[in-house]
């Protein structure tokens, strides 16, 4: 399974057509609508999580293009659901920069999210998904 | 027969819980006790040391009873949330393992899978009180005519629903590297080529069965710390192997003694019952389990106390060897050693990775000592301990 946030701007041309919905029924994927607007006579704007396999991912996005929707990938960031990790350790395995690492003696694991490359390579790796990827805290509506 | 200078039975040990005179300490502070006072002086002063372990551990389920439909049906498929329970059993009754994933998961087929959610999760989500959609399907009979039914349950409203684990709390395991040239996914976790990390799973000096390597005190109606709430040992697990090499003080040094152990779901909480997702191998439950260990003699305090640089255990290669089924150790290496960040594989220093919850171990052991000092908790006597 593939996921991204993508954040979709409709043109005011396409703005009445049903393309997300072609997104679910042509392509098998599902989404999150995570924010939207559409501004009377002007453009439309949709952030959504798109999930599928990589290969409709890619057929759907294109999809989009091609009905002269722009699509730009949200900028993201890893997130950890504090309260729910179990500092198990597993993710220090995976993380190549040092973003989490163990605290010693305490054994407890730390996320220092300024070291975090936004790899993702964490996210599968931790075996209760409490590493989650999140779009960055912009305003896409300004 | 070997005699003691400290001589405490459990019915003594269970009084003093009730009068609340129990000096209770978890295995991590006994190591001290012990040292400044010596054995005899650690065994009169302590009644019961606690240990605990937070570990995926895959030979986990729970047997449940979901009651009868109108019509009746004899269940011979069942579904939790999707995920097949075994149901070749009694009319109502199934089994849900922790591994089995669900069904319309990808499994490796991209590998590494994911193993979003499965067995391990549906008894989560039962513990946390949540919904479970539930379907049976049948060939139905003159008794049991119905052929096929569902319905939503919750951990409330099931007759019956106990934890029953066939394997738990291994007394010690492989510290896991890689020796190929690409990235493994074991249920050891990721494991980076030419050995660039080893991973290793236990809670050493707070685990278990290390505080008691001979099961002196542990059997048969063993009352412990299960998933939040009580449960027993009900027999030694599968692949119980005492005869494993020891040290001189007893601990093995490679897998040894397993548990089979038991309590019901509706007392216990999805704090301490984590569905797992291991990439690329599949789907688990990470149990909490915390066993009280009596000191009954001096010869107990001296095994309650001890600590990682007295337990060892051998690096394994799980990139060639173990498929292969080859046993081989590539270096033994103390807990103390794992523990510190980093050990010597090949003569190369190794980054370790812990599987297992240090944090959430520690957790139990104190959680179990303030059960035990509150009087809410009573010593089990074992009715014959495990096989040695
Ligand atoms: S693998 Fe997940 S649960 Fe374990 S320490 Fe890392 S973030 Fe926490
Ligand atoms: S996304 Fe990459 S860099 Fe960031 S914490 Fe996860 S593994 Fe480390």
């Amino acid at each position: 399974m593939y996921s991204r946030i993508l954040v979709l701007r409709f043109p005011k041309s396409v703005v009445h057509k049903p393309l997300v919905c072609n997104l679910v029924k042509e392509y098998d994927l599902t989404f999150n609508i995570l924010n939207a607007q559409v501004l009377p006579r002007r453009e439309g704007i949709l952030v959504l999580e798109l999930y599928g396999t990589r290969k409709n991912f890619k057929l759907g996005v294109q999809y989009l293009k091609d009905q002269g929707v722009q699509v730009q990938n949200a900028e993201q960031e890893i997130k950890r659901d504090q309260n729910s990790c179990t500092h198990c350790g597993a993710c220090t395995a995976v993380c190549p920069t040092g973003a989490l690492s163990i605290q010693r003696p305490e054994m407890t694991i730390e996320f220092n999210q300024k070291k975090c490359s936004v790899c993702e390579l964490c996210v599968p790796a931790c075996p209760t998904r409490v590493m989650k990827v999140r779009p960055k805290n912009q305003t896409f509506f300004d | 027969m070997k005699t003691h200078k400290v001589n405490k039975t459990y019915a003594e040990i269970n009084e003093k819980i009730r009068s609340g005179k129990v000096v209770v300490v978890t295995a991590e502070e006994m190591i001290d006790i012990v040292r400044d006072e010596g054995p005899e002086g650690a065994a009169r002063q302590v009644d019961v040391v606690t240990t605990g372990t937070f570990s995926p551990m895959c030979s986990s389920g729970a047997f449940i009873n979901f009651g009868q439909f109108t019509p009746t049906i004899k269940a011979a498929k069942v579904w939790l949330n999707n995920v097949p329970a075994y149901a070749g059993l009694a009319a109502v009754d199934c089994y849900i393992g922790a591994t089995e994933p669900c069904e319309d998961d990808p499994l490796n087929k991209v590998p590494p899978g994911e193993f979003n959610y499965g067995g391990g999760h549906v008894i989560q989500d039962l513990a946390a009180g949540k919904k479970v959609h539930l379907e049976a399907e049948s060939y139905g009979t003159d008794c049991y005519p119905n052929r096929s039914a569902q319905k939503k349950v919750d951990l409330e409203s099931l007759p019956y629903a106990v934890l029953c684990n066939p394997r738990n709390g291994y007394q010690n395991y492989n510290c896991a590297i890689n020796l190929t040239k690409k990235t493994i996914y074991t249920y050891m976790g990721a494991l980076k080529p030419r050995a660039g990390n080893a991973n290793y799973c236990s809670a050493g000096q707070l685990s278990p069965l290390f505080n008691d390597p001979y099961y002196k005190t542990i059997g048969i109606g063993t009352r412990i710390f299960l998933g939040g709430g009580v449960g027993y040992v009900t027999w030694h697990g599968t692949q119980h192997k005492p005869s494993a090499d020891r040290t001189p003080g007893g601990t093995p040094v490679t897998p040894a003694g397993t548990l089979c152990v038991m309590g019901d779901l509706k007392g216990m909480s999805a704090d301490w019952l984590r569905g797992a997702s291991m990439q690329g191998y599949g789907c688990s439950l990470t149990v909490g389990l915390g066993i009280p260990i009596p000191i009954l003699n001096e010869e107990m305090a001296r095994y309650t106390a001890v600590s990682d640089e007295e337990i060892f255990t051998q690096i394994v290669d799980y990139g060639n060897d173990y498929p292969n089924g080859v046993s081989k150790s590539y270096g033994q290496v103390s807990y103390a050693e794992l523990k510190s960040g980093s050990i010597q594989v090949n003569g190369e220093p190794t980054p370790t990775v812990p599987l297992s919850s240090l944090v959430k171990a520690r957790e139990i052991a104190a959680i179990l000592k303030d059960w035990i000092s509150r009087g809410a908790f009573q010593l089990g006597e074992p009715q014959f301990t495990l096989p040695v």
